[in-house]
């Protein structure tokens, strides 16, 4: 009896300074992220490679999940099993959890390792009540991507402002060329067309009070955006049938010279690249200018990562995205993802044509909006997005389309 | 020791005094359980949310019948239900046509197993892949059947680009392994229907409409109840097809009930669960409709049997 209880008492404790020396030499920090595409997912394996061989002492344990039902899963997860990391994104998609009480306030890191200076395009889509809620890591510009050869073939030259892109829209249109192509199946990339138009006519500070819902929607501000896009639909200027057409298809009648432009993120260039364009063929040029005396914005969607407020190893968490908040880090991380640093003292590949032009652009803009679903609440968005469409079928709807959506904002933001 | 010689008999005897009328009961048990926690138990949890405004992560605020207020005003439900009225509508042709093809197949030719399972084939695969093969077929410049109007008109029709067009386009596809599934419950059905009945009628001289009216369809009773049954069940539940096609779009025209309750309620911009609650609660109202409709049809046939 007392030899058994002996050897309890001592085998309980060799057990307990075994894992507490196990604990000592490797602690581990659990990632969950979304990084599930083959170049996001081979980036993040290499980052995480860096990141343990910096500190060995830190294992880093990740969970990759699908790129879109991660978007489920991050509500179950971050309540029930909490990892110590999670990817997001910035703006309005991260206020449910900041406001739920999900994410950790991480402004600490940001000011002890002068990321407000480092980070500081993307300061303001990451503040929520004076506060900093993750680090973010990476973004794309948005854009006109469109064909030289048909620029040429009709004679159209590159547009400085709006009038003069309406104004070779109908050389277009006299080739039987669309002028402008997308395809709003998913809805987003006619919000793509929208947030520029406003960003152009009505300015930053405006577009974002609009997401904010400060703004009402029958406001004669909101009706000229409209009307610019009612420029160039109603005379057909825009691919039809683009409510039936995913964004692929349409950049399919970019790539075979049946449409002139299109207005799209950057990640779409791979798209074009597949099929067959090259830098000769395919150029990309800011949304044109339409009131010059509105200072330029763009869109350019931001990627994050986050501290859980469950998170079990939150030291470590914390060390994390000091290291990816890194100039180094973010320029290696970038290089593999193809898109664009958040640090203004990375660097990026000048060879790239697109790449060297984004970062310039959205180094010099006035403020950077985070593309409307992510600036405004996710149901307003989604309403937005259908109006947006609805109106790209039938511009005669309008003001239907902007009573319904101002209705919308009186139950939607209380 | 005499306690427990005087209790075993009155226990054993409890029992069996008892076995009759518990052992179904006891056979019931595990399914009842099942049913409760996983029927029953939600459908209480559906009425309760619905009275909710929550987000599914922060605190639940009630507000009574708010949901139901905005439901009544609401656009987008309106379209949804109208869309589910076309979808039960217009699903029921899978009942006729399913039994045009049955009779059609029901022959001894060569090889007729092989044609019967080629038409039964579209039921096998799943509705995404229907959802998908239909939605190429439909696609505005490339599918096949845009190329045909195109040619036949000289401007192609993008149906699911069409709000007035685009609830027909999705049904056109969801009938097609439908009437597969009810061709396959009128097969079995005319495997029973009695030749001597036939024999005689044909005597008789009843042929053709006739004959199928008055002698094979009376026969086909218990299938065509099977087969109205989950047409309606179908058409009600109808998700995946305008999921996958269109996604409710173009703006929303092609929603139905239970693909609105998914958007608002767990969706990407969604996250309502109580109005999403709220108009499962709406669905689940139209569907007891016609559910207590068939049961109470096939109690009564029990009971005149």
């Amino acid at each position: 009896m007392t030899f058994s209880m002996k050897a309890l008492v001592l085998g309980t404790a060799t057990a307990a300074l075994l894992s507490t020396a196990g604990f000592a030499q490797q602690r581990t920090l659990v990632f969950n992220t979304d990084t599930s595409d083959p170049a996001p997912k081979a980036a993040f394996a290499a980052l995480v490679a860096d990141f343990e061989k910096e500190n060995p002492d830190i294992k880093v344990q990740v969970n990759l999940f699908d790129h879109e039902g991660y978007k489920t899963a991050i509500r179950n997860f971050l309540t029930a099993d909490s990892p110590d990391l999670a990817n997001w994104y910035a703006g309005n998609r991260m206020a449910p959890f900041v406001n739920a009480g999900q994410f950790l306030d991480v402004s600490d890191v940001w000011k002890e390792n002068g990321l407000d200076k480092s980070l500081a395009s993307a300061l303001p889509s990451m503040t929520i009540d004076g506060k900093q809620w993750g680090v973010p890591y990476t973004y794309y510009q948005w854009g006109i991507y469109y064909n030289k050869t048909v620029y040429d073939q009709v004679g159209a030259k590159v547009p400085a402002n709006w009038d003069e892109f309406v104004k070779n829209c109908a050389l277009f249109k006299a080739a039987g060329i669309d002028c402008l192509t997308t395809g709003t199946k998913a809805l987003w990339p006619g919000a793509g067309i929208f947030d520029y138009l406003d960003l152009r006519t009505n300015g930053y500070e405006f577009h974002m009070d609009l997401a904010n819902g400060k703004i009402a929607w029958t406001d004669p501000r909101v009706k000229a955006v409209f009307d610019h896009l009612g420029e160039i639909v109603k005379p057909g200027y825009v691919t039809a049938n683009h409510a039936a057409i995913d964004w692929q298809d349409a950049a399919t009648l970019l790539v075979q010279g049946k449409a002139a432009n299109y207005v799209m993120g950057n990640f779409a260039v791979a798209t074009f690249k597949d099929g067959g364009m090259t830098n000769d063929t395919l150029g990309f040029m800011p949304f044109p200018v339409i009131d010059p005396s509105i200072p330029d914005a763009e869109d350019a969607p931001t990627d994050t990562v986050h501290i859980p407020a469950g998170a079990k190893n939150v030291a470590d968490a914390k060390k994390f995205l000091a290291f990816l908040a890194r100039a180094d880090v973010q320029t290696k991380l970038n290089q593999a993802l193809g898109q664009l640093p958040v640090n203004n003292q990375s660097q990026v590949d000048e060879s790239d044509p697109y790449i060297s032009a984004g970062f310039k652009l959205l180094s010099n803009a006035h403020g950077l909006a985070q593309f409307f679903d992510r600036d405004a609440p996710a149901e307003m968005a989604k309403l937005v997005m259908e109006g947006i469409q609805e109106y790209m079928v039938y511009p005669d709807h309008e003001d239907d389309i902007l009573s319904r959506l101002e209705s919308a904002r009186g139950r939607i933001y209380k | 020791m005499a306690m427990a010689t005087m209790q075993q008999p009155i226990r054993k005897s409890w029992w069996r005094s008892n076995q009759q009328r518990i052992t179904p009961w006891l056979f019931l048990a595990p399914g009842m359980f099942m049913f409760g926690v996983y029927v029953i138990y939600p459908i209480i949890e559906s009425f309760w949310i619905s009275f909710f405004q929550w987000d599914g992560l922060g605190p639940k605020t009630w507000i009574g019948l708010g949901n139901y207020e905005e439901l009544w005003g609401d656009r987008a439900f309106y379209t949804s239900l109208k869309n589910n009225i076309i979808w039960l509508v217009l699903y029921m042709l899978a009942v006729p046509a399913g039994l045009g093809i049955a009779i059609f197949l029901n022959q001894t030719v060569r090889g007729i197993r092989l044609y019967k399972s080629l038409f039964f084939f579209p039921f096998v695969i799943s509705q995404v892949v229907v959802g998908l093969m239909f939605s190429w077929f439909y696609a505005p410049n490339f599918g096949l059947f845009y190329k045909l109007i195109e040619t036949l008109t000289g401007k192609g029709i993008a149906i699911l680009a069409d709000p007035n067009l685009v609830t027909y386009g999705i049904i056109a596809a969801g009938l097609w392994p439908q009437i597969a599934y009810c061709m396959i419950l009128y097969l079995t059905g005319l495997n029973n229907v009695s030749p001597d009945q036939v024999e005689a009628a044909r005597l008789d001289g009843a042929k053709g409409l006739k004959m199928l009216w008055h002698v094979i369809l009376p026969q086909l009773r218990p299938a065509t109840f099977i087969a109205v049954v989950v047409t309606v069940i179908g058409a009600l539940r109808s998700f995946d097809l305008v999921s996958i096609m269109t996604d409710g779009g173009p703006f929303g025209s092609s929603r139905v009930l239970s693909f609105y309750m998914y958007e608002q309620a767990l969706s990407e911009y969604g996250y309502r669960m109580g109005y999403g609650a709220a108009i499962a609660v709406v669905l689940f109202l139209i569907m007891m409709v016609f559910i207590s409709g068939f049961i109470w049809k096939m109690v009564s046939d029990e009971r005149g049997a």
